[in-house]
């Protein structure tokens, strides 16, 4: 037993720096000149590819692994499913589109520019219907928000059960996006026929065959939600609603409809599918919670994690990860190596934006004895990521969604992390 | 208005310099006129007064010359000026998009028309529902041809597919059965849904008499009504759902939010951290495919983490629990059982395996293809079983690899297992299943 197990960390580690026979801190030094250098390489000699040889570029080959990934088990068609974010392997706080999460009510369509309609409608002076240039014809805003899934880290509520970050904490991504502001929109129809603002809604809905729909309280509605119909300076991807979507910052990724194509002023909820049997978290004692929006804030490390363990030697190691508050912005995250004994503060890539993924960085010593790594972030109103048992305590195990407890990575002697709970 | 303000008091400084040139040579010339014709002796004087206007001169368009260069100066320390005002909140140059209750008068009129055909939400109270009527016999017909592939003939679910009945009083247990019956607030959401995101594939097709039998049939189903029973929009809202009451609104503010704040403990907050639970136990993460670095092995001894005295340093305890592997058996075989977990949600192998969404498979290995009592096969695998086809290692293999290939028309909703090594290793296990 033990016997195999070394032999498949050899075989995983293959390639790497051999973790057990360095024990000097630092690099080693090399005994023999490397033929990187000392030979002229073909890269260095024949020429590459031209320009135009992909119009549109995909990553290098060598980074096919950065993808998103599915947990088949976890749902009953691809076609009403969700993918994650390979969260561990990327840096900064921009998500590429290109994988960033996807998650589908009855697929992904294609919907072309020229077919899009946009209408406005219920408690409204004037109903409207807008074309696609007519949304590019208001004034528009740039804007980064992350997008969460309730759902993120649901698996995780009666146990550690998914081994690495991309399937833990992958149902998130974090893009600019252009857009015009929702209460534009609005204004234009004319909210007068609404009267008291105060008790009402809008009601959003999609125009895939799910016609996935949510109620926003007009105060939401009215504040920083924005029709969108660009992230990261290009085209919305198909798979996140192309060509318009909605963008509700802070709050959970359902209510963001993709292929937006309805807006109804409301006096009440409409208490749709997605409302009410979906997205509600039942209590210990059997109550349901509803209309839980805000994603509160949320931490973790993705690096070192189980699909990114250590492979350098002893010495400089960097842990980093990702902190984000659905309440505004992300002020400080503190990192733990022994579980939650000892804590130190961490170093913030940049001032967090409000409600978009903020980048942490603890530059450390990778000392060679096991850790038991977490994150905890604090927000603006000086909320404090909860631990799994304060969730449970308060919540029982049952929530599915609305998971944002602090996780735990095991890191053993060797470098290898798996996901784990503690006490 | 700050631009104004300084070419006004530049020109005060620039003024006086001109009208000082423009001075001196007037009195010049005017002492030139005089002077013309005096002795030769004063001519010399004459020159040397000249000499010195002239140079009082240069000296002037010198200064006035210091003057542009001063003046230019201060308009680009005006526009820095300008330029940090505006930085810190004087006129905002990246402001967001203007908030106007004005109309931009974009857009057109959507008709009455369109609305209509837009506009079906139903909301709890029932407005916004057609009028029509469907009762349980034809709801249940209905449901056999439309629902029942993915939801059951009886609404129990098929695979993953949502259960729609039953459920009731399990929302305390540890696994809550979610249902039309069990927890849904209200009947208007079960309406809206099947009548618009349903069914799935064919969505928005459902006439309204056929979504009213339907609705009436999970309400049967759920043994909310009888038999006889007939839903319409007229006694639609006479109908109680059982867990209308059960809903609270977002109560994290009192909850929680109030508890969860303030500064945090950074030191010697617990005084030791044991591991409770470990993924790689499950391992019901899926492969990556590709280059994986994920290393699903657990190893043997997890430390326990303690809180040293001095609190700057923890100290970590190598003494651990030791996880009993099954040695016995042969590593393939292990190996399979982990594979096997992919499996686990649909069937059972084992002591008491009982039939789930998918037939129990205990000695499986020759044991004819679809024969397992009081389970429901497929049409295709009821015909394999006519044609007395048994199960083997090639069989097998070759309906893991690619189920739907393999036995076109089964209900089994799983991709197939692509690793070579993987195949074998369930299929090894497999083999040693039995009661």
């Amino acid at each position: 037993m033990d016997k195999t197990i070394k032999t498949s960390r050899r075989t995983f580690l293959k390639g790497s720096v051999a973790i057990a026979g360095a024990s000097v801190a630092g690099g080693a030094a090399a005994s023999e000149a490397d033929p990187l250098i000392t030979e002229v390489q073909e890269w260095a000699s024949a020429t590459g590819v031209g320009v135009d040889e992909t119009p549109y570029g995909m990553p290098i080959s060598f980074e096919k692994d950065v993808v998103r990934r599915n947990v088949e088990w976890l749902t009953a068609s691809p076609i009403s499913s969700i993918n994650f974010t390979p969260i561990h392997a990327l840096d900064g706080t921009i998500t590429p589109q290109g994988c960033a999460f996807e998650r589908h009510h009855s697929g992904a369509i294609e919907l072309r520019k020229e077919d899009f309609r946009l209408m406005i409608n219920g408690l409204v002076d004037r109903p409207l219907v807008f074309s696609y240039q007519d949304l590019e014809r208001f004034p528009r805003e740039n804007h980064i928000y992350f997008c969460e899934c309730a759902a993120n880290t649901g698996m995780e509520w009666a146990g550690a059960q998914l081994n690495g970050a991309q399937f833990t904490h992958g149902m998130i991504h974090n893009m600019e996006y252009t857009g015009v502001p929702l209460r534009t929109l609005l204004h234009e129809a004319g909210l007068g026929s609404a009267n008291d603002l105060k008790n009402k809604w809008v009601y959003v809905e999609g125009a895939d065959a799910s016609s996935n729909g949510r109620s926003i309280p007009m105060e939401k509605a009215l504040d920083d939600v924005l029709v969108a119909f660009k992230a990261n300076g290009e085209a919305l991807r198909m798979e996140h609603g192309y060509p318009v979507r909605l963008v509700v910052p802070g709050w959970e990724g359902n209510m963001w409809i993709k292929w937006l194509r309805r807006i109804e002023v409301t006096d009440a909820a409409v208490e749709s599918r997605e409302e009410t049997s979906k997205y509600t978290d039942v209590y210990e004692d059997g109550t349901a919670r509803k209309w839980t929006w805000v994603m509160d804030a949320k931490s973790v490390i993705t690096t070192p994690s189980p699909q990114m363990p250590i492979d350098h030697t002893r010495g400089p190691m960097v842990i980093s990860g990702l902190a984000w508050s659905g309440h505004g912005q992300i002020t400080r995250v503190d990192v733990s190596k022994d579980g939650g004994i000892t804590w130190e503060t961490a170093r913030l890539g940049k001032q967090g934006d409000t409600k978009a993924l903020t980048r942490f960085y603890l530059d450390t010593e990778w000392t060679g004895e096991p850790m038991l790594l977490q994150s905890r972030a604090m927000d603006e109103t000086g909320y404090v990521q909860p631990t799994k048992q304060q969730l449970r305590d308060s919540r029982g195990e049952n929530s599915v969604y609305h998971n944002n407890c602090i996780q735990t990575w095991y890191v053993d002697e060797n470098g290898v992390v798996e996901n784990v709970e503690v006490s | 208005m700050g631009s104004s303000r300084m070419s006004k008091s530049l020109s005060q400084i620039v003024l006086p310099v001109a009208g000082g040139t423009a001075l001196a040579l007037s009195v010049a010339l005017v002492v030139a006129n005089l002077d013309y014709g005096r002795s030769k002796i004063s001519s010399l004087e004459q020159r040397v007064e000249q000499t010195s206007l002239q140079a009082e001169a240069a000296r002037n368009k010198a200064s006035e010359e210091a003057a542009v260069v001063a003046e230019l100066k201060a308009k680009v320390a005006e526009i820095q000026l300008a330029a940090i005002e505006n930085a810190t909140g004087g006129t905002n140059l990246t402001e967001n998009a203007p908030r106007k209750d004005i109309a931009y008068g974009l857009g057109r009129a959507a008709l009455t028309e369109e609305i209509t055909a837009w506009d079906v939400d139903v909301l709890p109270d029932g407005r916004g529902l057609p009028e029509g009527r469907g009762d349980v016999f034809t709801g249940e017909e209905v449901f056999a041809e439309k629902c029942a592939s993915c939801h059951g003939d009886f609404a129990e679910g098929v695979d993953n597919w949502p259960v729609l009945a039953g459920g009731f009083d399990t929302l305390a247990d540890k696994d809550p059965v979610k249902t039309v019956g069990s927890y849904w607030p209200y009947l208007s959401t079960v309406w809206d849904y099947v009548h618009r995101s349903m069914p799935f594939g064919e969505a928005q097709t459902l006439t309204p008499d056929e979504t009213y039998a339907i609705v009436a049939y999970i309400l049967y189903s759920n043994d909310m009504v009888d038999d006889e029973f007939e839903l319409s929009h007229e006694n639609f809202p006479d109908i109680e759902m059982y867990n209308t009451g059960g809903f609270v609104i977002d109560d994290r503010p009192d909850r929680e939010y109030t508890r969860w704040r303030g500064e945090p403990c950074m030191k010697n907050c617990k005084s030791a951290v044991e591991i409770t639970m470990r993924a790689t136990f499950l391992d019901v993460t899926p492969d990556e495919g590709g280059e994986s670095r994920m290393d699903h092995t657990a190893s043997e001894n997890t430390p326990t983490f303690v809180a040293s005295t001095d609190s700057t340093n923890t100290s970590v305890e190598t003494e651990t629990l030791e996880i009993s592997a099954l040695e016995t058996d042969p590593a393939v075989v292990l190996a399979g059982e982990k594979v096997f977990k992919k499996c686990k949600a649909c069937h059972a192998v084992g002591a008491g395996a009982k039939n789930k969404s998918g037939p129990q498979l205990n000695d499986l290995m020759g044991r004819m293809m679809g024969s397992v009592d009081g389970f429901k096969y497929s049409k295709a695998f009821k015909a394999a079983m006519e044609e007395g086809r048994v199960w083997n290692d090639a069989e097998l293999a070759a309906f893991l690899a690619k189920p739907k290939a393999y036995m076109k028309g089964t209900r089994m909703s799983f991709a197939g297992i692509k690793k070579e090594k993987d195949l074998t290793a369930i299929i090894e296990f497999l083999r040693t299943t039995s009661n």
